[in-house]
C-alpha cells in the first residue's frame, strides 16, 4: 500500500493505506487522533474542522494523497500549542462563556472560530454580525450564542 | 414534619461508602394516588431502589459517585456533582461523575427522560452524601477524641476547635463500616446553599474544548474496527440477496461482509473503507414496512383515525386544525455502538438513556444470559429523545456476534436521517368555546402517528399502572395525559390523543407531543383573544391561573418590550408552556419582510428570521442557573427549527433528507441576534426538569409572532415543509460518496 507522509500536531507522520482513503478516517482510524468528530462525511456540518497550513478544512472530503510531506495539519489536540500555552484564547473563551453542551462538535466549532478570526484579523477589520452568520457548523444542542460571545471574546485576546 | 430529615446506609465496604434510604421519610413517596403528573410517576418509580445507588469517599479526598442516567450534554454531570459537593462541603473539582453500566437491580431508577433526573435525584444524592458527611465528622470526632459538635467541615477538610486537621480521604478507611448501618441525617437547609444555586460551568468543559472527551466511538477497545451497514431504500426494507459479497470482499482494508436483520454490514481497517464497501454492495431488496407511503397518504390515516370533538356548543367557537410534519431527532453523534461478543460473552458501549432494557434487548437477541451481557453507558454526543433507544447497540452486537469479532458500529448520516427514529406526524385539532369575555370550554385532539415507547418507560407505566388514577390506559394516553396540563381559566377542558399507524421508527423527541400541542393551543389563543378584541399578552394573563405562571409571562413581556413599535413585516409573538413542575413564557420577535427572507444561504434555507427571542423559566429550586441557561438556549434553537424549517418529506416509503444540508435544523444565520434567558427567583424547596422546558413556548411564540406578522394563521409546522430546498439524494446506494472538496469547499 502507499505510503503518505505529512505533520500532525507538529510531528511528522507516515501512513500506510490507500490514497482515497479521506483524512478524518487517517487521523481517527489509524493515528488514534479522535478530536475531529463524524457528523456527515460530506464537507456539510464541519465537526472535523481541523486546520490545513492555517486554513480552516474538513478532513471527511480530504483524500489523504492529498497532503504533502510539509502540510501541517492542526486538530483540535493540537490548537493550543500553536498559541505556546496551555489552552489556545479560543479554547479559555469557550470555557469562560461555559459554551459546551454534549460537546460533540465543539472541536470542530473551536477550529471553525480560531480559522474565522485569522482570517479577519487578515483583512483588516473586526468581526461582524454577518461574519459570524456565515459559520457552517452545526450544534445540534443550540450553543450557538454562547459560541458568538466566546468567539468575540477571544478575538481580542488573539 | 421536618423535611430534610432523612435515613441512610452506611454500605458494608473497605472504604465509606453511603446511600439513602427513602421508604423512610420521603413526603413524596407517600400517597401513590396523589400523583399529578409524569414526573411525580417516574419519581415514584425511582424511589424503591434509591438505596442501591451510593456515594463513595475515597483515599485520595475524593468523593464518586457512578449516576444511573445518561449524560448526553444536558448537564447532569454537573449538577450531580454539585450536590454531593454542597454536602460534602467539598470543591467541586474534587466530586467524580461517572456513568453506571446497566444495573438491572435498579428498576426504573436507570431511566433518562421526562426531564426527571433532577427531580428523582435530588433527594435521594444528597442524603447519601450527607450520610458520609455525618459518618466522616464520627470518624473524625473519634480520631481527635473531641465532640462532633465542635468540628468543622470545610473544603474537604475536618478541623476541630484545638486546630487539628484532617482531610475526608484519610478518614475514608476508618469511617468505613463492615456491616451495613442505618443512620439518620439532616440535610444541609437551603440558607446555607454555597454551591447549589451559584452558575457553574460544565466538569467536563476542559476535556471537551481540548478534544479530550471521549464518546462511544473515540474509545480504544481492542480489535474494534470500523463497521457499517449498507441500508435498504425505504423504510425498514430486508435484504434480499447479495450479489457481489466476494467482490467487496477483496476491497481494501475490508475484512468482513455479512447480512443481518437491517441490512448488510461491512467492517474494514477505517470507515472511509467501509463508506466505499457500502456503496459498492449490489443488494437487491424486499419491501419495507411503509413502502408506497408519502405525507398525503399519512396525513388522510390521521384524519381519519382523529376523534371526534364533542357536540359544537350554540356559543361562538373558535376552531383550528394545525398539521406537524416528521422531524428527525438526529443528534450530531449519530447512533453508534462498540460491541464484543466472543465467547458466550458480550460487552457493549454506547450512549444510552435506557441501559436496563438495552441490555435485555441484546440478551434476548444474541441468546445469551443477561449477567453475560455487559452494558458501558459512555457520554453521549446530544439525545433529543434519539438515545432512549440502542438500535446501533442492538445491530453492533449482532453483527460482532455473527463475525465473532469484536466492532466499532457507526450509522452513516444519511442512515441516521432516513432509517433514524423520527418524531411522528401529528395533527391537533383545537376547539374553543366561549360567550362575551367567558371562555366556556378547551377541546383537543391530538392525532398522531404512532409514539414508540418501548424503551422502559412503558414498563414503567404497566408497574405502576395499578396505582394510578389512569387506570391501564395505553401508555400513549397515559403519557399524553400526565405530561399536560391547562394552564388556563378555559372552563371544561378535554383532550384526547389518538394514534395510528405503525411501521415508522419513531421516538420521543425533545418535549414530545407539547411543542405541537402547545403550538396549536397558543394559536388559537391569539386568535380568541383576537375575537374578544384583547391584546395577547393582555388576554394570557387575565386567564393564567397562577400567579407563578402569569410572573414569568408578564417578565417575558417586559423584559422583550411586548407591544413595542415595529416596521410592517417584523411581529411579536408571546406564548406560555409548563411542564415537569416548571412554568415558561416566550417572547418572540419575527422578521418576515422579504429581504430577509429571501437573503441568500448556500446549502441551507434562511426565511423568516427570529431577531429577538426572550425566554423567562421558573423552574423551582434551580440547582445550576448556567446550566438551566444554557438548556433554555437549546430549547429556543429547537423551538425556532420546529417552527421554521426542520422536517422530514416523506415520499414513496423513503425520507428524502439524508443529511445536514437537507434538514435545516437552525443555524448560526437563523440564531435570534438579541437572546435573552431569564431566569425566575424561586422560594421553591425543589427543582424541577429542565432539559425540554423550553422547546414548546418556543416554538409556540414563533408560530405566533408569524402570524402577526403575516396577518395569517399557520396551520402546516414547519412553516417551509411546503418548498422543498434541495436536490434528494439517491437511495442506491443508500449513503453518498465521499466528497474531495474538504480543502477547498469553506
Amino acid at each position: 500500500m502507499p505510503e503518505h507522509t505529512f505533520r500532525v500536531n507538529g510531528k511528522q507522520v507516515t501512513v500506510d493505506v490507500a490514497d482515497d482513503v479521506r483524512l478524518l478516517w487517517v487521523l481517527r482510524d489509524i493515528l488514534g487522533i479522535t478530536g475531529p468528530k463524524y457528523g456527515c462525511g460530506i464537507n456539510v456540518c464541519k465537526a472535523c474542522t481541523s486546520h490545513l497550513n492555517g486554513r480552516a478544512v474538513s478532513p471527511c472530503s480530504i483524500p489523504v494523497s492529498d497532503l504533502e510531506p510539509a502540510d501541517e495539519v492542526v486538530t483540535i489536540e493540537g490548537l493550543a500549542a500553536t498559541a505556546g500555552a496551555e489552552l489556545h484564547p479560543m479554547q479559555q473563551a469557550w470555557l469562560d462563556h461555559d459554551v459546551v453542551q454534549c460537546g460533540y462538535c465543539q472541536p470542530g466549532q473551536i477550529m471553525a472560530a480560531v480559522a474565522l478570526v485569522h482570517r479577519v484579523a487578515a483583512e483588516g477589520r473586526e468581526i461582524t454580525e454577518a461574519d459570524l452568520d456565515g459559520l457552517r457548523n452545526i450544534c445540534r444542542c443550540g450553543t450557538y450564542a454562547r459560541i458568538r460571545a466566546a468567539i468575540k471574546a477571544a478575538a481580542k485576546n488573539m | 414534619m421536618n423535611r430534610r430529615r432523612f435515613v441512610g446506609y452506611v454500605l458494608a465496604a473497605p472504604v465509606l461508602v453511603t446511600a439513602a434510604d427513602l421508604h423512610h421519610g420521603e413526603p413524596a413517596a407517600a400517597d401513590l394516588t396523589e400523583l399529578l403528573d409524569l414526573n411525580d410517576i417516574m419519581t415514584a418509580a425511582a424511589l424503591p431502589t434509591s438505596g442501591l445507588i451510593s456515594v463513595e469517599i475515597n483515599p485520595d479526598g475524593t468523593a464518586s459517585f457512578a449516576l444511573p442516567r445518561a449524560e448526553v450534554g444536558q448537564g447532569i454531570t454537573t449538577s450531580t456533582a454539585m450536590l454531593i459537593a454542597e454536602e460534602l462541603s467539598l470543591p467541586l473539582h474534587r466530586v467524580r461523575v461517572t456513568l453506571a453500566d446497566a444495573r438491572p437491580e435498579l428498576l426504573f431508577n436507570q431511566l433518562t427522560g421526562a426531564s426527571n433526573t433532577t427531580i428523582a435525584t435530588y433527594t435521594p444524592i444528597r442524603v447519601a452524601a450527607a450520610v458520609a458527611r455525618h459518618r466522616l465528622l464520627e470518624a473524625a470526632a473519634a480520631l481527635f477524641g473531641a465532640p462532633v459538635t465542635g468540628l468543622r467541615l470545610e473544603d474537604g477538610v475536618i478541623t476541630d476547635r484545638a486546630g487539628r486537621r484532617v482531610g475526608i480521604g484519610e478518614l475514608a478507611a476508618t469511617a468505613a463500616s463492615p456491616k451495613t448501618l442505618s443512620v439518620p441525617v439532616e440535610l444541609a437547609p437551603r440558607e446555607s446553599f454555597t454551591v447549589i444555586g451559584k452558575p457553574h460551568s460544565r466538569i467536563d468543559a476542559r476535556d471537551a474544548v481540548t478534544g479530550r472527551k471521549k464518546f462511544a466511538m473515540d474509545l480504544d477497545v481492542a480489535g474494534a474496527k470500523p463497521a457499517m451497514l449498507c441500508r435498504p431504500p425505504t423504510i425498514n426494507g430486508k435484504v434480499g440477496a447479495v450479489a457481489n459479497l466476494g467482490e467487496v470482499l477483496a476491497m481494501p482494508g475490508v475484512t468482513d461482509v455479512v447480512t443481518v436483520s437491517t441490512g448488510v454490514a461491512v467492517r474494514a481497517e477505517t470507515f472511509g473503507q467501509c463508506i466505499d464497501a457500502v456503496r459498492a454492495l449490489r443488494v437487491s431488496w424486499r419491501r419495507g414496512t411503509v413502502d408506497g407511503k408519502s405525507d398525503a397518504t399519512v396525513l388522510a390515516e390521521l384524519a381519519a383515525a382523529e376523534l371526534p370533538l364533542g357536540p359544537r356548543p350554540p356559543t361562538p367557537v373558535v376552531e383550528g386544525r394545525f398539521t406537524f410534519h416528521f422531524r428527525s431527532n438526529s443528534a450530531l453523534e449519530p447512533n453508534c455502538a462498540i460491541a464484543d461478543v466472543r465467547g458466550g460473552r458480550a460487552e457493549i458501549w454506547s450512549g444510552l438513556k435506557s441501559p436496563i432494557v438495552a441490555k435485555q434487548a441484546i440478551a434476548a437477541r444474541l441468546g445469551l444470559p443477561l449477567g453475560n451481557v455487559t452494558v458501558h453507558v459512555t457520554e453521549g454526543g446530544g439525545s433529543f429523545g434519539r438515545k432512549l433507544f440502542f438500535d446501533a447497540a442492538l445491530e453492533a452486537a449482532e453483527v460482532s456476534q455473527k463475525i465473532g469479532k469484536p466492532v466499532k458500529l457507526m450509522w452513516h448520516r444519511a442512515d441516521d436521517a432516513r432509517q433514524g427514529r423520527t418524531h411522528p406526524m401529528a395533527t391537533s385539532r383545537v376547539r374553543v368555546a366561549y360567550a362575551g369575555d367567558v371562555v366556556l370550554g378547551y377541546e383537543q385532539r391530538h392525532t398522531s402517528v404512532t409514539t414508540d415507547l418501548g424503551h422502559g418507560l412503558g414498563e414503567l407505566f404497566t408497574a405502576m399502572a395499578a396505582k394510578l388514577p389512569i387506570g391501564d390506559a395505553a401508555f400513549a394516553q397515559t403519557f399524553f395525559q400526565f405530561s399536560h396540563t391547562s394552564p388556563y381559566r378555559f372552563g371544561v377542558h378535554s383532550r384526547l390523543l389518538s394514534e395510528t399507524g405503525k411501521g415508522f421508527n419513531t421516538g420521543s423527541m425533545r418535549n414530545v407531543y407539547s411543542p405541537d400541542t402547545t403550538c396549536a393551543r397558543e394559536l388559537i389563543v391569539d386568535r380568541l383573544a383576537d375575537r374578544m378584541g384583547k391584546d395577547p399578552y393582555r388576554f394570557r394573563l387575565d386567564f393564567l391561573r397562577d400567579e407563578r405562571a402569569r410572573a414569568v409571562l408578564r417578565q417575558a413581556a417586559e423584559a422583550g418590550g411586548w407591544g413595542r413599535a415595529l416596521p410592517a413585516g417584523v411581529a411579536q409573538g408571546i406564548a406560555f408552556h409548563s411542564e415537569y413542575k416548571g412554568v415558561s413564557a416566550a417572547l418572540m420577535e419575527i422578521d418576515c419582510r422579504p429581504e430577509t427572507v429571501n437573503r441568500p444561504i448556500r446549502d441551507g434555507v434562511g426565511g423568516p428570521r427570529v431577531t429577538r427571542a426572550v425566554f423567562a423559566v421558573d423552574v423551582g429550586l434551580v440547582v445550576n442557573p448556567r446550566g438551566l441557561e444554557a438548556q433554555m438556549m437549546g430549547c429556543v434553537m429547537d423551538g425556532i427549527a420546529l417552527a421554521l424549517t426542520s422536517s422530514l418529506h416523506l415520499r414513496d416509503g423513503y425520507f428524502l433528507e439524508a443529511s445536514w444540508d437537507n434538514y435545516f435544523y437552525t443555524r448560526q444565520w437563523n440564531t435570534p441576534p438579541d437572546l435573552r434567558i431569564i431566569i425566575m427567583p424561586s422560594s421553591s424547596e425543589r427543582p424541577g426538569g429542565a432539559g425540554e422546558l423550553g422547546v414548546a413556548a418556543a416554538m409556540a411564540a414563533v408560530a405566533c409572532a408569524y402570524g402577526r406578522a403575516t396577518g395569517t394563521m399557520p396551520t402546516t409546522f414547519p412553516i417551509n415543509h411546503g418548498t422543498l430546498s434541495f436536490t434528494p439524494k439517491p437511495t442506491i446506494p443508500p449513503i453518498p460518496a465521499s466528497p474531495t472538496d474538504g480543502g477547498t469547499r469553506a
